[in-house]
């Protein structure tokens, strides 16, 4: 039979805070374990948790960016469950008071547009981390990760397929980057997802029981998941089986799932509001000062690029979708510099060093006016492509402007047509054969004489220039 | 209300507890339940419902770090630890 998938993803985010969302011990990735906890993010007895302003800032941000409502009174609650890893043995999340609800995300299917509705997103505290002896019969639990603040962003079942919730999945990281709440490091689990999915025969408007999956935490496993549960579903269902709705656990390396828990075995988390933490009360001033801090979207950029800066799709979303690539760009477009320029040199000879030095484009040595000075020398024809070049290299070691350069390595382009003429009638003299060769049809003997002159004037001749009048001869000789 | 043996034994998983059968007759939760539902007695009419039970809200702190404590201050009451971690049971979920 042919079945719809039915798909929602329920994303977990770290912010990019400073500290914790309770406590304030450095949010940080990487530390030696347990280096960064204290007695309110280790669970201890007695503690009171404080929750960190930017935490609901970062949240109503992402809120904003995917056009969700702001709930203008939040709370928070204790989901409680046993596991080595949470030592209150409850997560603080929230319930049924989330910070923001109802928004959507459009994404790009193939050159087509979707709408992906966000059911809620809410604020709650990650767990920490537990490292299993391989031999032994023990775990070590780190709890350098507790209560590091995440967001967790419910979408609704509006996916149809592996491929769409991929790209949803990339719209969202790319926008949660873009609004820097989150890194969304996906090596480093800073971005995760769960999984629900169903299927139902093409035509139905009826859910069919849905499975979830944990763990996965990369786009490419994503879709990869999802092809594998639509495929085991499908075979259960083609078999006359029915689906049990029940957790699986996705094995990314083994690229197949396995049961967690089974209906019966499923938790019961027993939520209640959080007595340790008041209600967040959001105002309209609030919310438009966080407004304020949005950032132009990623969509609302592209289309900028193709429509009014004149970009191709492809270079567009290049840009875009490098975020310090994006905003050197932008600067150098505000500064007046020549777009199409501009745009080879960052997606090109730049992002080749950038991508070697292993650094991001705000790090580069040199400015924005910097490249737009380099990108009007060559337009100038004060230096050929090839001295720009050089020039780019030497600006990454040292920093200076670009016209200084030029004049220091003395790659300044000879431009005046007399003295070009000079060099040209001197080699036309030396190969009087080049003239019966072109006449003949060996059109190579205008590159050969091309390349004599270039050398005689030691590689600065405008290469343009030379190649105009040689041809120039050529062709009259041929013609007389 | 009525709690059976199966909601006792329940709610005693849940929250790690192990009873004996003895213990779980004994329970009287009945009357636990009972005793709370006299707060439906009250006439709550006239008072707007609220999230919390103090009228406080939006208590924050700046995000702003702090040193965490020494490693060996937070292990210090761990039953078990190695390799500057606590050490449990292997529990792989
Ligand atoms: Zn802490």
């Amino acid at each position: 039979m042919n079945y719809e998938s039915v798909i929602g993803l329920e994303v977990h985010a770290e912010l990019s805070t400073n500290t914790k969302i309770y406590c304030s011990c450095k949010n940080e990735f990487g530390l030696d374990v347990n280096t960064s906890c204290c007695p309110i993010c280790t669970g201890m007895p007695g503690t009171l948790p404080v929750l960190n302003k930017k935490v609901v800032e970062y949240a109503i941000k992402a809120g904003l960016a995917l056009n969700c409502s702001i709930t203008r009174e939040g709370k928070q609650d204790r989901k409680n469950y046993f596991y080595p890893d949470l030592p209150k043995a409850y997560q603080i999340s929230q319930f049924d008071l989330p910070l923001c609800t109802d928004g959507y995300v459009d994404i790009d299917v193939n050159g087509e547009k979707k709408r992906i509705g966000i059911t809620r997103i809410h604020i709650e505290e990650d767990a920490g981390k537990l490292i299993h002896s391989v031999m032994g019969d023990e775990s070590y639990v780190d709890f350098n990760r507790c209560g590091v603040p995440l967001i967790e962003i419910v979408s609704e079942p509006d996916l149809r397929s592996a491929e769409e919730a991929r790209i949803y999945l990339e719209t969202l990281k790319s926008i949660l980057q873009y609004i820097e709440v989150s890194d969304c490091k996906m090596e480093e689990g800073s971005l995760r997802c769960d999984i629900n999915v169903s299927l139902r025969p093409v035509g139905s408007d009826k859910f069919g029981t849905r499975s979830e999956m944990k763990n996965v935490s990369t786009l490419s496993g994503t879709q990869r998941a999802i092809e594998y549960e639509i495929g085991r579903q499908s075979e259960i269902l083609d078999n006359g089986g029915v689906i049990e709705q029940e957790t699986r656990r996705w094995d990314d390396a083994k690229g197949e799932n396995v049961l967690l828990r089974s209906k019966e075995e499923a938790h019961d988390y027993r939520y209640f509001p959080e007595p340790d933490l008041m209600p967040i009360v959001v105002d309209d001033e609030w919310i438009e000062s966080i407004r304020a801090t949005l950032p132009e979207m990623p969509d609302v950029k592209k289309a900028r690029y193709t429509g009014e800066l004149g970009l191709g799709d492809y270079e567009a979303g290049i840009i875009v979708g490098n975020k310090s690539m994006a905003r050197f760009f932008d600067k150098c477009v505000e500064l007046g510099g020549n777009v199409k320029a501009v745009a080879n040199w960052l997606q090109g000879d730049i992002m080749k060093v950038v991508k070697e030095q292993d650094i991001t484009f705000d790090d580069i040595s040199f400015t924005p006016e910097d490249l737009n000075e380099l990108a009007s020398i060559v337009d100038k024809g004060t230096i050929s492509i090839t001295a720009a070049k050089k020039v780019l290299a030497k600006m990454f070691e040292t920093a200076e402007k670009p016209s200084k350069i030029v004049d220091d390595l003395g790659l300044a382009q000879i431009n005046d047509e007399s003295a070009i003429e000079a060099m040209v009638n001197d080699v036309l003299d030396k190969n009087p054969q080049s003239f019966e060769d072109y006449k003949n049809g060996k059109t190579r003997a205008l590159g050969f004489l091309v390349g004599m002159v270039m050398k005689e004037s030691k590689g600065k001749g405008n290469p343009q220039i030379i190649n105009k009048m040689i041809l120039e001869r050529l062709e009259a000789y041929k013609n007389s | 209300m009525k709690v059976t043996t199966e909601q006792i034994k329940h709610v005693a998983e849940l929250a790690r507890l192990k009873l004996t059968d003895e213990e779980v007759k004994s329970l009287n939760m009945e009357a636990v339940i009972e005793f709370a539902d006299k707060l439906s007695e009250l006439d709550a009419e006239q008072i707007a419902p609220t999230n919390h039970v103090s009228d406080i809200y939006n208590v924050f702190r700046e995000d702003v770090e702090v040193p965490s404590y020494d490693r060996d201050d937070i292990l210090k009451n761990a039953p078990a630890k190695a390799r500057g971690c606590v050490l449990v049971p292997k529990v792989v979920e």
